[in-house]
């Protein structure tokens, strides 16, 4: 099934010279107690390419980086660099080689400077005494190669976008004379135009000869940048050095996959849901700090989408809906019966369930088993006189978690061990055992992988199917427009729009988007 | 982290992953056992053993004889007591600095209503009561500026260090109180099947104490909020109520202790308890709760206990100081945090 490598094509970014290779991994094994993480990956880059990293949540993709990064110790296998073999010990060895990594949570430290985080644990100094007028020197030479002079290297980390915090990683990567940079998911937290403008560094670099593992959920992003690819599908390398050009996303998405996806979306039912009868869910004019005047009204078996940019205020509205943030004006009922404000004991009460968009730090119990953070908001049932009944816990868990197919099989595991697909099938299976009306759902695939998004459709489709009312916010278009029956587009904290998903197309949601951002 | 290890499984692993798990969630099986955290108490219980086998060699029958081990034991009630309540405010990801001060106060308070109401006059339960309400309500002054007011554990509970203490020797004029309450000092001094008192009442307490942590919803919404607090909300729990009560909850544990000391030395002072929030929460982290929140373990803490306490009953056996005493009980902390470390830490996580 392996490959052998092509000659590089002349993509935007292949270097002149296009084939010495600077990296080589072969049959790289990891083992953790009880799982095999990599069962044998073979990858190669070469000097001044993009070499992207496909694999679905749990391929092994991270688990590779740090081997490489030599943040983990591979079991077996071998690292030829320039050809020769090498062993990294220790991270530091990793760096003097010149391979620096970003992580995708960001490891930059708030509260110092731009420059003291670029020098952070190499800084410039004689005797102790930091050589500042130097250091800003060189950060300015840098930030200048990046193309983002503008950038103060005075200025506080946490003050900069994640964007500005992306850049400054950057340039800490080039401080140390970086010749292998590897990014992982670096676009996940970057608008369209910042995504743009890492894409014009990235050619920079690799015009200089630096290679670069690029890491990406986002195959429309592997086509822009790309020269290869690599597949890791379970721990093991599938296909390597496919040409970004010459390879169809389909023959990807079945490599990484191994299926066709032929359905994306659920099909809706023939009969529009409820859409006379009384709404399950209904906000009138809910307003709250980034959002004014919101009518919204769910019907059971309904499913609405909130599409909109990044801080249009849709996720606020569900958050104001929720309780969790207190809205200025305005109502909220469940089936007819109005909720106190600003109170999520309420709304959970009343049958609302939320699936949050920050899920690990705003829904889940890491360190936890499976089956209490499914039984966290309902164990009042299984308590008699306050007493719990773990068994009856455990068999209710069991039975959703096997109704909804979390994987692996078992409710005894911590919740971080699973894949994000299988944890925010967790999530669900939080609010389907309290029997809920509403699910709130904020970017729901997030951090889920192509095979597993559309499980999560079907299975929210499903839900509404059995009679929940659902809201989900996305920030892709499409997922909105083909998941969900009726769309309200949000702009500026208004609707701008709202009718049935299938009488709208994704360039008119973008125009009424751009329209009010106009206005 | 996108890549877990656990998702990066074939399929055989997989079969071999489920059949741990299931093996795991058999109850009584190994793993249950190790899960349970017993492999850690196995840790305590071998500590405590090398203690006595210490105190056996150096002081022969003056350490393993049953009036001594009962020293020992009477010895630990009273801080373990407390250490029972810092437990599980530890567990719920706070901390009380001001258990000492409140054992203080609590004292002070019962034996001034004591002692002002023509002694022979007064029922004991009134001293009980006056004990545990005291700590109690110190605890919901704790909780309420927590959970209401947003002041952080650390800086509330020192506030109330300060304050209690102080106000104890306020109310005592500094003066010590002996109290002489027929039916109070009897009923708490005597033994039953042979054991004090005092002892019981700490055995009855842990045993509570454990089946609040791991049989009901208090428990587990405890661990939900130490765990993830933000998340704990979102999943409809009522965090302040809940945080209230955990302060409320080792306030009490202060005011028993409060009447087991008194009994014990038939005194109220300003200067009970000193130093005594160091020593529980040792006892607790050592047992293996996380200081951080989200696990907690009675049992450990019962051990925490017992070990300090069978630590200083063979320094006292063989004429050591309290320095020395004191010296090594810093070195056995750290060495119980360095092992956890060591064999706490998991792949992946």
């Amino acid at each position: 099934m392996t490959q052998t490598p092509k000659p590089s094509p002349d993509g935007p970014a292949a270097s002149a010279d296009g084939g010495d290779v600077l990296l080589e991994m072969t049959g790289i094994v990891k083992r953790f107690p009880g799982v095999l993480a990599l069962g044998g990956v073979d990858l190669d880059v070469r000097a001044g390419e993009v070499h992207c990293l496909l694999g679905q949540n749990g391929a092994g993709k991270s688990t590779l980086i740090k081997v490489l990064s030599a943040a983990y110790q591979p079991d077996e296998g071998e690292i030829l660099w320039e050809g020769e073999p090498v062993r990294l010990t220790t991270p530091v060895a990793a760096m003097k080689r010149g391979i620096s990594t970003i992580y995708q949570e960001l490891d930059l430290v708030p509260g110092l400077t731009v420059t003291e985080n670029i020098f952070l644990g190499h800084e410039l100094a004689t005797a102790g005494f930091s050589r500042r007028a130097e250091a800003t020197q060189r950060v300015r030479t840098l930030l200048a190669r990046l193309g983002h002079s503008e950038v103060d290297p005075n200025r506080l980390v946490g003050d900069l976008s994640p964007a500005g915090q992306q850049i400054v990683s950057m340039a800490r990567a080039l401080s140390h004379d970086t010749r292998l940079l590897i990014l992982d998911e670096p676009s996940a937290v970057l608008d369209q135009e910042e995504v743009d403008n890492l894409f014009r560094v990235m050619r920079g670099l690799t015009a200089e000869g630096v290679a670069i593992i690029y890491i990406s959920h986002r195959l429309e992003e592997i086509r822009q940048i790309g020269d290869r690819i690599t597949v890791l599908k379970d721990g093991r390398t599938v296909a390597t050095g496919l040409s970004v050009e010459e390879t169809p996303t389909r023959e990807l998405i079945t490599l990484m996959t191994g299926r066709q996806i032929e359905y994306v979306f659920p099909e809706r039912p023939a009969i529009a849901p409820g859409r006379d009868g009384t709404p399950v869910l209904e906000a009138s004019g809910l307003s709250g700090d980034r959002f004014h005047d919101i009518d919204l009204r769910v019907h059971a078996g309904e499913i609405v989408g909130l599409a909109g940019l990044v801080g249009s205020g849709r996720s606020e509205i569900l958050e104001t809906v929720y309780g969790a943030r207190r809205s200025s004006s305005g109502t909220v009922t469940v089936n007819g019966r109005r909720l106190r404000r600003g109170s999520v004991r309420a709304a959970v009460a009343a049958g609302i369930g939320l699936a949050p968009e920050e899920r690990k730090s705003q829904a889940l119990l890491l360190d936890q088993a499976v089956y209490r953070n499914v039984t966290v908001s309902s164990l009042n049932r299984f308590s008699k006189g306050s007493f719990l009944d773990s068994g009856a816990e455990r068999r209710a868990a069991e039975e959703l978690s096997r109704s909804l197919d979390v994987r692996p099989a078992g409710v005894d595991r911590p919740v971080r061990n699973l894949s994000g697909g299988n944890q925010q099938k967790v999530v669900l299976a939080r609010w389907l055992l309290r029997d809920c009306k509403v699910l709130l759902l904020d970017e729901p695939t997030r951090g889920v992988d192509v095979g597993a998004r559309s499980e999560i459709y079907n299975l929210v489709r499903r839900l509404a199917d059995e009679g929940v009312a659902v809201v989900v916010v996305s920030s892709e278009v499409e997922e909105v427009l083909g998941l969900a029956d009726r769309v309200l587009v949000i702009s500026e904290g208004s609707v701008v729009h709202e009718g049935p998903a299938t009488e709208i197309d994704e360039s008119k949601v973008l125009d009424l988007v751009m329209e009010g951002e106009v206005a | 982290m996108s890549d877990t290890p656990t998702g990066a499984v074939t399929q055989a692993d997989t079969a071999r992953v489920e059949k741990e798990a299931a093996r795991r969630a058999e109850p009584g099986g190994l793993g249950q056992l190790l899960r349970s955290g017993a492999g850690h108490n196995l840790g305590l219980v071998l500590a405590l053993g090398l203690l006595a086998v210490i105190g056996i060699a150096t002081g022969g029958e003056r350490f393993a004889s049953v009036d001594n081990v009962m020293t020992i034991l009477r010895l630990a009630a009273v801080i373990g007591v407390v250490s029972i309540g810092m437990t599980f405010v530890i567990t719920g990801g706070g901390i009380d600095l001001s258990v000492g001060a409140l054992v203080a106060l609590s004292s002070i308070w019962c034996t001034t209503v004591a002692t002002q109401t023509m002694a022979n006059d007064i029922h004991w339960i009134i001293i009980v009561t006056t004990a545990l309400l005291v700590g109690a309500g110190a605890g919901l002054i704790n909780g309420l500026l927590i959970a209401y007011g947003g002041v952080v554990p650390f800086i509330a509970t020192l506030a109330m260090m300060a304050s209690a203490r102080g106000l104890a020797e306020i109310i005592s004029a500094r003066k010590t109180q002996i109290v002489s309450v027929p039916g109070f000092t009897d009923a708490l001094s005597r033994d039953i099947f042979g054991i004090s008192v005092l002892i019981w009442i700490f055995a009855i307490v842990a045993v509570i104490g454990w089946i609040l942590l791991n049989r009901t919803t208090f428990g587990r919404r405890t661990l939900a909020i130490g765990g993830n607090p933000e998340a704990s909300r979102l999943a409809g729990i009522n965090v302040r109520r809940h945080t209230v009560l955990l302060y409320v909850l080792v306030g009490l544990c202060c005011g028993i202790a409060a009447v087991m000391l008194v009994s014990r030395t038939t005194t109220g002072s300003a200067t009970h308890g000193q130093l005594y929030e160091l020593d529980a929460i040792a006892a607790v982290v050592i047992g293996g709760t996380l200081l951080a929140g989200g696990r907690g373990t009675i049992v450990g803490t019962v051990f925490g206990v017992l070990i300090f306490a069978t630590l200083s009953n063979v320094f006292v056996i063989n004429n050591l100081s309290i320095s020395a005493q004191a010296f090594t009980k810093g070195l056995i902390i750290i060495a119980a945090v360095l092992l956890q470390k060591r064999f706490s830490r998991q792949p992946g996580s």
